[in-house]
């Protein structure tokens, strides 16, 4: 399988060697067109969103005002702080110089003149290494007002670097821009949208660094050739970044519907010890996890993995082994969403707080059954409540796991020691195994 | 302390107010050479950053408080960050976090009394796939296993 986004091609980070291998071309292929032409191609594509929401890339674009006053603006999610997730990171570092094109490309199609890639604080060394690449870009004439020579094209664009300062919250694409312009990171209100109302009142384009990164080979090659790959409905490669109880952690560019399955055992190496999954969450800590007896056929894809009533997000999948303690995890989730809060809406400002509450008691064993129940009514709560989508993040993992693990969560409460789960563990082994002692 | 930047930072403030359309969405890169020199932001930084970029003094501490990596206190020459999110967690991440808090005798937040070494448990740091991992200052440290994290800990109280 042929990889898009991260091509194995020795040292494709630095400019020349990316020009051998017919960097810049889709740009100047795209500058010959219409932008509408453009916009087209990149419709029919198929190309969905990578950062979570897997909307249509073109159709996004093409709701940018054709005739307004206003500069355009482009930005690139590189925010990339959802637990499980790290894919991006490998584009920065492996092939900076797909994504500028791709900026390049989307700033001609939608008609912008300024593009700010977004990259978490946290992301030092891989925020040196895509200043290196857009500089020697700019040194170079590919972006910038030498464009035009560059590309014998009346088109040009400015291309900066805005980093973060450690809030996940600036992945959401309104705080993001509230960020950027020098603000809290507080959620806006839609609508508007950021294609009417978007930085500085402008409109604005909001796109995941792997979706733009990928944009260059469709032009190149064609919408038809990327629409055939993987699933047709949401076609092309997906990084998947697989974490937690593997052997072979890491990042895995393969084509979208991959099995979960063969992604675990084929790719990721199987499960450290020979142990079971217990639990997969397959699309960063925010999406609904899936059981252990559950994850056979399940395809990687937005369409299927809405299906077995998860979403594939980031596609940052966690593995969880029989052993692990589901309680210390969902805690862990909740913690981490209650700190994350911008604290606007009171729903998760004081929700997140509640769930992370009640969850530390489940894990000093101080927790009820009734507990459990408490714990879906306040994610319910929560749950549509809110500006942004941080709300769903923060009850989603919690409804869910609770749900889906009752049983467990019921058997923890009890202080049972052995748990009967078994048939909810998946496993490539024909004997069940009992879970571990919990009551440690 | 009066707080002033220094001509090399006057220059690369200039060079980052290019960057965007209002003088406030330079805040945060400011922010940042403030830290850099300052080493964390204080009033008085809040107060220059301000008048500088010409916006109140509240705008610049609703910022400040609002992002984790503005420092508002000073930190150790080293600042040990260790992610114990779900990824890490799953593979050792709280075994470390509680070697480090052992071995330099601090929690949370904490600066140790010389201001070596200061400790954060920090969320996701987007080391997942290469987990468990520590930060100090700005270099990850990944792929650790319990051994491993003690070296380099070790490693860095034998530094100046």
């Amino acid at each position: 399988m042929e990889r898009i986004v991260l091509p194995e091609i020795e040292n494709l980070h630095q400019l020349d060697v990316y020009i051998q291998n017919q960097g810049y071309e889709a740009a100047k292929k795209a500058f010959s067109q219409t932008p509408d032409e453009i916009i087209d191609q990149v419709k029919k594509s198929g190309l969905r969103g990578r950062g979570g929401a897997a909307f249509s890339a073109g159709l996004k674009w093409s709701f940018m005002p054709k005739t307004t006053n206003k500069p355009k603006y482009l930005c690139i999610n590189g925010d990339e702080s959802e637990p499980g997730s790290f894919k991006d990171r490998q584009i920065f570092e492996f092939n900076p110089h797909q994504l500028i094109e791709g900026i390049l490309i989307t700033c001609y199609a939608i008609g912008a003149k300024v593009a700010y890639i977004y990259i978490r604080g946290e992301y030092h060394k891989w925020i040196k290494l895509m200043q290196k690449a857009v500089d020697d870009a700019y040194a170079a004439g590919y972006i910038g007002e030498k464009m035009k020579e560059k590309f014998s094209n009346e088109f040009a664009c400015d291309i900066y670097i805005h980093k973060g300062a450690g809030a996940y919250i600036c992945g959401e694409e309104s705080s993001l821009m509230n960020s950027i312009e020098g603000q809290r990171g507080y959620p806006r209100i839609k609508p508007p949208f950021p294609a009417q109302n978007g930085l500085w009142g402008c409109p604005t384009t909001i796109n995941n660094v792997e979706t733009i990164t990928n944009v260059p080979a469709i032009i190149n090659k064609g919408w038809e050739w990327f629409s055939k790959i993987g699933e047709p409905k949401h076609p092309g490669t997906i990084l998947y970044g697989i974490s937690g109880h593997v052997n072979k952690p890491g990042v895995y560019e393969l084509p979208s519907g991959t099995l979960l399955t063969d992604l675990i055992y084929k790719y990721a190496g199987g499960v450290p010890g020979n142990k079971k999954v217990l639990c997969v969450i397959p699309g960063g800590s925010s999406m609904p996890p899936i059981r252990g007896d559950q994850i056979e056929g399940v395809k990687m894809d937005a369409e299927s993995l809405k299906a077995v009533g998860s979403a594939i997000g980031t596609a940052g999948v966690m593995v969880m082994d029989e052993d692990t303690d589901l309680v210390k995890v969902l805690a862990r989730i909740s913690k981490f969403y209650h700190h994350e809060s911008c604290g606007q809406c009171t729903p998760c400002r004081e929700g997140t707080g509640w769930l992370e509450k009640i969850l530390n008691r489940l894990v000093r064993g101080e927790g009820s059954s009734s507990d459990l129940d408490l714990l879906i009514s306040v994610a319910n709560n929560i749950e549509g409540n809110t500006i942004c989508a941080l709300g769903e993040a923060a009850a989603w993992p919690v409804k869910f796991m609770v749900t889906r693990f009752r049983d467990y969560f019921e058997a923890r409460v009890k202080k049972q020691v052995t748990l009967s789960v078994s048939n909810k563990v998946h496993s490539m082994r024909q004997t069940a195994i009992p879970l571990a002692d919990v009551s440690k | 302390m009066e707080f002033k930047f220094t001509e090399e930072n006057i220059q690369k403030i200039n060079s980052v107010l290019v960057k965007y359309p209002t003088k406030k969405a330079a805040v945060m890169p400011v922010l940042y050479i403030a830290q850099e020199q300052n080493g964390w932001i204080s009033l008085e930084v809040m107060k220059e950053v301000a008048s500088i970029l010409e916006i109140t003094e509240e705008e610049v501490l609703g910022v400040v408080t609002f992002y984790t990596m503005y420092h508002q206190k000073p930190m150790g020459k080293y600042h040990i960050q260790v992610c114990t999110n779900v990824s890490c967690m799953l593979r050792g991440a709280y075994p470390i976090y509680d070697k480090v808090r052992e071995k330099f005798g601090i929690n949370n937040g904490d600066v140790t009394a010389d201001q070596k070494f200061s400790l954060e448990e920090v969320e996701c740091m987007g080391s997942c796939g290469t987990a468990p991992m520590i930060a100090v200052n700005e270099d990850f440290y990944e792929n650790l296993t319990l051994e491993k994290a003690e070296e380099i800990l070790e490693s860095f109280k034998n530094r100046n």
